[in-house]
């Protein structure tokens, strides 16, 4: 009977050995790692089109297809988004009401600025894209917002954008656990399938950048957003990246969240994150 | 035998579930229950455009009065949500198989 016992005691004791042993592998699979994921999703790439040079993938449809490319290179001579970055500019030098301008809301004026957002808000726990700021910006100054999908939020960040041009992207996740569940939730939201077409976002921009989806050839979702805002010539306008989202959802007929929702601030979040090192090029041109 | 088959064909025939046209209650009933899928799948942040749109036809046939074709509508609407209900809980898990590692 003792022996039996001592049997029973010592498999027991080696269970709990053998479970304290493995656990902390377990909490490290599941840990939020950036630095890990943005290696990753780089090399995904990288290894994927290894002719296509790393900071080309930020043009989009264009690294992928010579003879677009070349269409696109003597369309920029006289880039279809000139007017909103003009019209941008003059916007942004504008005083409001009250006598101040942009440049007072943003670190350096505004100028050389838009390749830090988003960002993690530390006071407020949650994702501020660019979008967010200038209408922040322009509320606190006793203004009204703009709409997220419309010409004029388009041609501020362009003019934004383009002070920028060049510059690696560097967004910063501070080592905060809601800035780290901000990002975990960008790349859940990345990852999951919606809609009656059942398409993730990687879907088209991870499974088949290159490919042709009806006319258009499907960007690399690496450094899709440097390029933001763009104009599309599907659109005959500009458009955010706030559009850029919610049309993506309508064409996997998945209904749009509200622009600047959680979820679209943190997937914003997630795909910048991942292309850090990688060159601004807003605005951009799209088909 | 002869006289027999009419009269067993006949009986058949009186038996067998006459196709009745849907009523305006039918057509309350289908699309409360559809409303009610669409509203939890709106809930789960997963709502369909189709679902939506189906929705409203469904609607429009009963406001004209076609509530056969609103009580189908209205089915294929709680389809719809009902699909997206499932897509958006099995892919609470199911994202991690896409994942770049």
């Amino acid at each position: 009977m003792k022996t039996r016992s001592a049997v029973l005691l010592s498999s027991v004791c080696g269970a709990l050995v053998a479970l304290v042993l493995t656990s902390p592998h377990v909490v490290a699979a599941d840990k939020v790692d950036p630095v890990a994921d943005a290696k990753a999703f780089q090399n995904f790439f990288f290894q994927k089109f290894p002719n296509v040079k790393h900071e080309d993938f930020v043009n989009g449809p264009y690294s992928m297809n010579e003879d677009m490319k070349r269409q696109w290179q003597e369309k920029e001579e006289f880039p279809p988004y000139e007017f909103a970055l003009d019209s941008g500019k003059e916007m942004f030098a504008t005083p409001f009401k009250n006598g101040k301008t942009y440049a007072d809301c943003f670190p350096n004026g505004g100028i050389g600025i838009r390749q830090n957002y988003p960002y993690f808000d530390e006071k407020e726990g949650k994702v501020v894209t660019l979008e967010l700021a200038l209408n922040r910006c322009r509320e606190a100054n006793g203004e009204a917002p703009y709409s997220y999908v419309k010409d004029e939020m388009a041609s501020l960040t362009a003019y934004m954008a383009f002070t920028s041009r060049g510059k690696p992207m560097d967004v910063k996740i501070p080592d905060d656990p809601r800035a780290l569940a901000a990002f975990e939730n960008g790349k859940r939201y990345f990852y999951t399938r919606r809609g009656q077409m059942n398409f993730s976002c990687a879907s088209c921009h991870v499974q088949s950048p290159g490919e042709r989806i009806r006319a258009e050839i499907l960007a690399p979702a690496l450094g899709i957003l440097n390029a933001m805002p763009i104009y599309r010539s599907e659109w005959s306008g500009m458009g955010t990246t706030s559009r850029r989202f919610v049309t993506c959802n309508s064409q996997t007929r998945a209904v749009p969240l509200e622009p600047q929702s959680d979820e679209y601030r943190d997937v914003e979040y997630f795909l910048s994150y991942v292309a850090n090192g990688l060159p601004i090029s807003g605005p951009g041109a799209r088909p | 035998m002869k006289r027999s088959l009419p009269l067993a064909m006949l009986l058949a025939l009186s038996l067998a579930p006459a196709a009745r046209a849907a009523t305006e209650a039918d057509y309350k009933a289908a699309y409360a229950a559809a409303e009610a899928a669409s509203k939890e799948a709106a809930g789960m942040r997963n709502q369909w455009t189709t679902t939506v749109s189906t929705l409203a036809a469904a609607k429009k046939a009963a406001d004209g009065g076609d509530f056969d074709r609103a009580v189908a509508a209205a089915k294929e609407a709680e389809a719809l949500a009902k699909a997206s209900i499932f897509q958006a809980t099995s892919e609470k898990e199911a994202w991690k198989a896409m994942e770049i590692r």
